[in-house]
């Protein structure tokens, strides 16, 4: 390269950045977003032991809730719904959902790793790096839900509603799953170690899941966990799954709002997640940076 | 010409700690600059304000005419940055690596894929192009790290340590490539602790520490002012060091060591005055293993420097 070419060269750039207008810096987000999303699912398929592990427990949650608990919980349920009928979407529900800590995690080993220095020093958008990270989990749960599909299908699981149906509830729980995603983007940028993300993820996400309608109805909980589990976003979701799959609908009690709106219930949960996550994990990237 | 860095005042607080405190440099551009300091003294900090990683709290920067704090992407458009550790993906290939780093400077898929192939091949990782990075040396990772920082070709290049942490061999490689790099002209600033590579690679130098700048010059400038000529001895026997210390100290100058036998005493007299010491030290019975007369080295500079300020 001469001299020339290079004084002149931030001339032009300078040119081609004033023409740049919004919307192409939105779309330099997307499109950045995508080469980052691209490098997440290259990991993946160098080191597929991580997906193995993704994939194998959700496999095993279902055989053992269905065979192990089916019987006893399964005759607690209102006549005429098979345990089958009420388990899968709840672990459909646990199962995207701990899918999406995986953003926080991969987030906190980028930042460990000083990765994301690199990442910030590059005209990218800043929006990139998160665009990228939650859009390939999301690749990953729709992996994770095909899989548990079939395998609840296997176990005498049936999808007994419409297709648009069907295909609304799958909709509901990846979008769920990607709204958390951006929470948990927040956390692994905030913590920055991936072992602790992980530790401190499990230990809330776990009785999150279970004190809801996921894998037990919730009626018969004790009071308190009860009220948690009647306003906790993880029930309406299931019981919104259990609504869309099936044409039987399973007897709720409560007369709450999520026990009776729980799509809407759902969704609502969606918006302010991202409306309040959005933003603050973007502006928490942009202070982040490796010690 | 304007310069490629200009900074001015820089401060920078972590809650009650002062990381930098009013730190001014300039890099005119096409020249190298050394960032010379003990750990700690915010050297980091200082690249990082430079490369818009963080604000600082006071002062003002620019680079490449371009002041970080008003815009900053812009600056990021003609800069490349490579930090203190090598910030490849260790699971992507080489290739991989640096076709990811072109497409996030938008330079387009096939521009990227090109850029990438040239830059393997200068920085002789062509045999190792598709193999994850995982697998390469200490000295491969850091070419690879390198090569990212120049994938846009950057009229700024700013290096955070570029050869701690690599064998004797892989730091001579590295210095070669960076003197490629200066002469093809592009201006850099680096970090280092190590004063041999501020002096090889350097045309100034700043030294750093406890945040403030606390010298600048060229190699030469800095070691004059440290004074001429030092004389340099290692005594024979350990009780005889205090005696040898005294001959010494008659010159008027304090007398360093560095914690063993070897005493330094800076002279101006030269060689005539080394002789008169020694004569002085035989007629004390005081035996020597070795003696000599040198010029003060930047690890002089450095400790008289770094000494006095802390």
């Amino acid at each position: 390269m001469t001299a020339t070419d290079r004084s002149s060269a931030p001339a032009q750039d300078r040119r081609d950045h004033l023409m740049q207008s919004e919307a192409l810096r939105g779309s330099h987000a997307v499109l950045d977003g995508l080469v980052v999303a691209k490098r997440n699912l290259l990991k993946i398929k160098r080191v597929p032991d991580v997906l193995v592990g993704t994939l194998v427990a959700p496999i095993m949650f279902i055989v053992l809730f269905r065979y192990v608990f089916g019987g006893s919980i399964g005759a607690s349920l209102p006549p005429g719904i098979d345990y089958a009928q009420f388990l899968i979407p709840g672990i459909f529900a646990q199962t995207v959902v701990f899918g999406a800590t995986t953003t926080g995690a991969g987030l906190a080993d980028d930042m460990q790793k000083g990765i994301i220095d690199r990442f910030r020093s590059l005209p990218m958008s800043r929006m990139a790096v998160l665009v990228g990270r939650t859009t390939s989990d999301l690749l990953t749960n729709v992996i994770v839900t095909v899989i548990m599909t079939v395998t609840g299908l296997l176990v005498g699981w049936r999808i007994t509603s419409s297709r648009v149906e069907a295909l609304a509830a799958f909709a509901l729980f990846l979008l769920f799953a990607y709204a958390l995603s951006w929470i948990m983007a927040f956390v692994g940028l905030l913590i920055r170690s991936p072992e602790a993300f992980n530790q401190l993820s499990f230990l809330v996400i776990f009785p999150i899941t279970f004190i809801a309608d996921t894998f037990a109805p919730s009626d018969r909980f004790p009071t308190p966990l009860r009220i948690f589990a009647e306003w906790n976003p993880i029930t309406s979701l299931v019981r919104a799954g259990r609504e869309l799959f099936s044409d039987a609908t399973i007897p709720v009690t409560s007369t709450a709002f999520p026990a009776q709106h729980p799509v809407s219930y759902t969704l609502l949960w969606v918006a302010i997640i991202l409306v309040i996550f959005v933003p603050l994990s973007t502006r928490q990237f942009s202070r982040a940076t490796s010690r | 010409m304007v310069d490629a860095v200009r900074a001015r005042g820089v401060v920078k607080r972590y809650g009650a700690v002062e990381a930098l405190s009013g730190v001014d440099l300039t890099v005119p551009t096409g020249t190298v600059l050394a960032l010379l300091g003990p750990n700690g003294a915010g050297k980091t900090t200082m690249v990082k304000v430079l490369t818009t990683l963080i604000t600082p709290d006071e002062g003002e920067v620019q680079v490449a005419g371009v002041d970080v704090r008003a815009d900053p992407a812009e600056v990021r458009r003609r800069i490349g940055v490579s930090g203190q550790y090598a910030a490849v993906d260790e699971y992507l290939t080489g290739f991989e690596n640096l076709d990811m780093v072109g497409r996030l400077y938008h330079l387009g898929a096939k521009r990227s894929r090109e850029r990438a192939r040239e830059l393997l091949e200068t920085f002789r990782l062509t045999d190792a192009a598709d193999r994850p990075s995982k697998t390469y040396s200490g000295g491969m990772r850091r070419r690879l790290d390198l090569a990212g920082a120049i994938v846009a070709s950057p009229p700024v290049l700013f290096l955070d340590e570029p050869t701690t942490g690599l064998d004797p061999r892989s730091r001579l490689d590295m210095w070669e490539l960076l003197r490629g790099l200066v002469r093809e002209g592009t201006t850099l600033l680096l970090t280092t602790q190590y004063l041999e590579e501020a002096d090889l690679l350097a045309d100034d130098i700043v030294v750093i520490d406890h945040g403030r700048a606390i010298a600048q010059g060229t190699a030469d400038q800095l070691k004059s002012q440290v004074g001429g000529d030092r004389v340099e001895v290692e005594v024979a026997r350990e009780d005889q060091v205090a005696a040898a210390r005294a001959v010494l100290a008659r010159t008027g100058h304090e007398v360093s060591d560095d914690g063993s036998r070897r005493l330094t005493v800076p002279v101006t007299g030269g060689t005539a005055q080394m002789v008169e010491l020694l004569r002085a030290l035989d007629d004390d019975g005081v035996a020597l293993l070795d003696v000599g007369l040198r010029r003060p080295t930047l690890d002089d500079v450095f400790l008289t420097l770094t000494g006095a300020s802390s």
